[in-house]
């Protein structure tokens, strides 16, 4: 038995490297929560490629020492989500950046830095740092979560006790190429309440982050985000979110570019009919840099009568790789469920490769469950369609993209936010037309 | 003008002779039907005419107006007058049938070198084609084709073909799946097309569509050929002794 002995031991001395280069912030509100997220880590360790849940995905850049550079992309777009009255604050590498933020003052929203409410003792936020992520470590481990939640240098705690006046606004800048950015966010939405939180940005050359969202009874939760252009930027991001009675969870995210990503989404739906959704588009070209991503997702239904939707698109093209992997478990008494998945992969080209794994696991007798996955080309029939009415190949082309990224894009309930995903796709589509 | 002079077409998977030598020229202003038994190449005229992927020309010429439309892509050949009005409209989800209009009719404005049509023109444009049609407010809000009945798929081609204003149209059996009220709506639209700058080909496998769209010539094809050219009395010969009779007679 040397040889597993030999691996567990490698695998320990990189997971205490890695701990041992991290400014471990300590004491205050969430200094329990960092404690036992730190012994969390240390005993699931880095994650290695025969980890069954990192088969598809290399955590190597995730898992070394340093951030791997990546070269910072010079802004050629308007701001995404410009065209909506927003509260924006602004993090340049993980740090808060003052000067180009609001004032973070809106009716009904309470919002504090993380960096600053981790000096009191006392804070509200205490009931859920660290412990939707705790909840979301079984049965699937989720080690750079944990790493998160001891680690995490900053972030907001967003306390929604009305309807928000405007979206929340959380701007990534990358700054440096060598920045490794740690930032845990944590959203409490108070029963009945409303939020629009949008995300924008790379954030630095490495990002971990975590969002955690309570929605409480009849509370509604918005979540659009649009992760950065930088080529070169790799990324690990989880969303747990916990979703009582009547409640609604709402998540779309638009993937254009990164060398690496993993988007993972963990969610439970806790009390009888919640509703959760989670979409994405992501767009790859592998032609100058490598393009992989990686949606995983898991629906737990605890409820009765609850609905989840997983709506995951991927358009790939010259070499790029897309990983899905989605899992629906019902518990015994969650009666009534109602849980559809289907992720679907576009490749522009032969080299290009989409994974897929969709899981069902169900415990209860009276449920609506289906999932399904396909990997396809464009269709040559429409395409032909088009031309044959004066739509050149790559407009219509672009065209039959847009199509096949509808009903992602049809998960956002603004128009005017759906309107600027969509400005996003025609323009990155245009800039790669053959 | 139209001109095809001895048009071969097979199949580019397969060994496999479609088209054996087609003759046919259409006059602008002139309606041709062509009628002929099912796998007598008519279908196939329309999709190589369009320039649809998948077959070899292995002999012949075909000529629009002058221009060579073999050498040229489906898209060039839509901006040259070609519209081909399929047999079965492809359905695209996602993209709204007024924005699939606007990029198909600013797509031929720019390859004439004309400006863009504004939105507020074009939206004027397509109600006033649309009333005529029957096609509502909602219908032109909906995705391309995407749950449209079989009249309302048919309906949205010649929507299509009155925006565009094309030289040529080919109708490639608009007639299969319409009831009688819907056949009669579609062939008004045709009929409302018709002037001295345009020509048709009507490919159709009955006589009934050409009650609507009359004809001025009328083609039998049969085993990828022309086999006989007549006036509209020929469609009501079909229709009373079938195609059997008339390829008895020319074999």
């Amino acid at each position: 038995m040397a040889a597993p002995m030999r691996k567990d031991e490698g695998r320990a001395a990189a997971t205490e490297a890695r701990i041992a280069a991290l400014d471990l912030p300590k004491g205050g509100f969430s200094g329990a929560a960092r404690a036992d997220a730190l012994a969390r880590f240390r005993a699931m360790g880095l994650p290695g490629r025969r980890d069954e849940y990192w088969k598809y995905t290399d955590p190597a850049p995730l898992n070394a020492v340093a951030a791997p550079d990546a070269a910072v992309f010079a802004a050629d777009e308007a701001p995404i989500f410009g065209a909506v009255d927003r509260l924006t604050l602004v993090f340049v590498d993980g740090v808060f950046d003052a000067d180009a933020s609001d004032d973070p003052a809106l009716a009904g929203v309470e919002i504090t830095r993380l960096a600053e409410a981790a000096r009191s003792d006392i804070h509200w936020a205490q009931e859920l740092y660290g412990v939707l992520e705790a909840r979301g470590q079984s049965p699937v481990a989720r080690p750079f979560a944990a790493l998160n939640t001891a680690a995490a240098t900053d972030g907001v705690l967003i306390r929604v006790s009305g309807a928000a006046a405007k979206p929340v606004h959380l701007v990534y800048r990358h700054g440096a190429p060598t920045s490794d950015a740690i930032l845990h966010h944590c959203v409490k939405v108070e029963p009945g309440a409303e939020l629009t939180l949008l995300e924008s940005g790379p954030a630095a050359a490495r990002f971990n982050k975590v969002l955690e969202v309570d929605i409480a009874e009849g509370g509604r939760f918005h979540h659009v985000r649009a992760q950065g252009r930088d080529h070169e930027r790799r990324a690990i991001t989880h969303v747990f979110a916990r979703v009582a009675e009547g409640a609604l969870f709402k998540s779309f995210t638009l993937t254009a570019n990164g060398e690496m990503t993993r988007n993972e989404c963990v969610i439970e739906i806790a009390g009888d009919d919640a509703v959760a959704h989670v979409a994405g588009a992501a767009l790859g070209d592998g032609r100058t840099r490598k393009f992989h991503h990686d949606d995983t997702v898991f629906v737990t239904h605890d409820a009765v009568g609850g609905e989840s939707r997983q709506v995951f698109k991927k358009v790939l093209k010259n070499g790029a790789t897309g990983v899905f992997q989605g899992k629906i478990l019902v518990k015994p008494g969650a009666q009534k469920t109602d849980g559809y998945q289907i992720s679907q992969a576009l490749l522009l080209d032969e080299d290009s490769q989409f994974l897929a794994k969709p899981e069902l696991e169900i415990y209860a007798d009276d449920v609506q469950c289906s999932h399904g996955s396909t990997t396809g080309a464009i269709d040559e029939t429409a395409l032909f369609y088009l031309r044959s009415r004066g739509v050149p190949r790559e407009e219509a082309t672009a065209l039959l993209i847009l199509s096949f990224l509808a009903d992602a894009i049809a998960e956002i309930e603004d128009e005017r936010l759906a309107a600027d995903i969509v400005a996003r796709l025609e323009a990155w589509l245009a800039r790669r037309k053959r | 003008m139209l001109e095809i002079k001895n048009l071969q077409v097979k199949l580019e998977d397969e060994d496999k002779e479609i088209l054996k030598g087609v003759d046919l020229t259409v006059e602008p202003g002139r309606v041709h039907a062509i009628m002929g038994p099912n796998g007598s190449g008519k279908s196939t005229l329309s999709y190589v005419l369009a320039g649809r992927e998948g077959y070899t020309v292995t002999g012949g010429t075909v000529e629009l107006d002058g221009h060579d439309l073999l050498d040229m892509e489906p898209e060039e050949r839509a901006a040259a007058g070609l519209f081909l009005a399929f047999q079965y409209p492809v359905e695209i989800p996602g993209v709204g049938n007024m924005t699939f209009l606007r990029t198909a009719l600013n797509a031929q404005r720019k390859a004439h070198g004309l400006e863009e049509m504004s939105a507020g023109e074009f939206l004027k444009l397509v109600r006033a084609k649309a009333k005529t049609l029957k096609i509502d407010a909602e219908m032109l809000k909906r995705p391309v084709n995407v749950g449209f009945s079989g009249g309302e798929k048919k309906r949205n081609e010649i929507l299509q073909m009155a925006v565009l204003e094309p030289t040529m149209c080919i109708l490639d059996e608009t007639d299969s799946g319409l009831d009688v009220d819907a056949m009669r709506l579609v062939a008004d639209g045709v009929n409302a097309l018709r002037d001295a700058g345009r020509g048709f080909v009507v490919i159709t496998h009955y006589q009934r569509l050409l009650d609507h769209i009359k004809p001025d010539v009328v083609h039998i094809m049969a085993d990828g050929r022309i086999v006989k050219t007549g006036g509209p009395e020929l469609a009501l010969e079909v229709e009373k002794n079938g195609y059997a009779g008339i390829l008895a007679e020319v074999a």
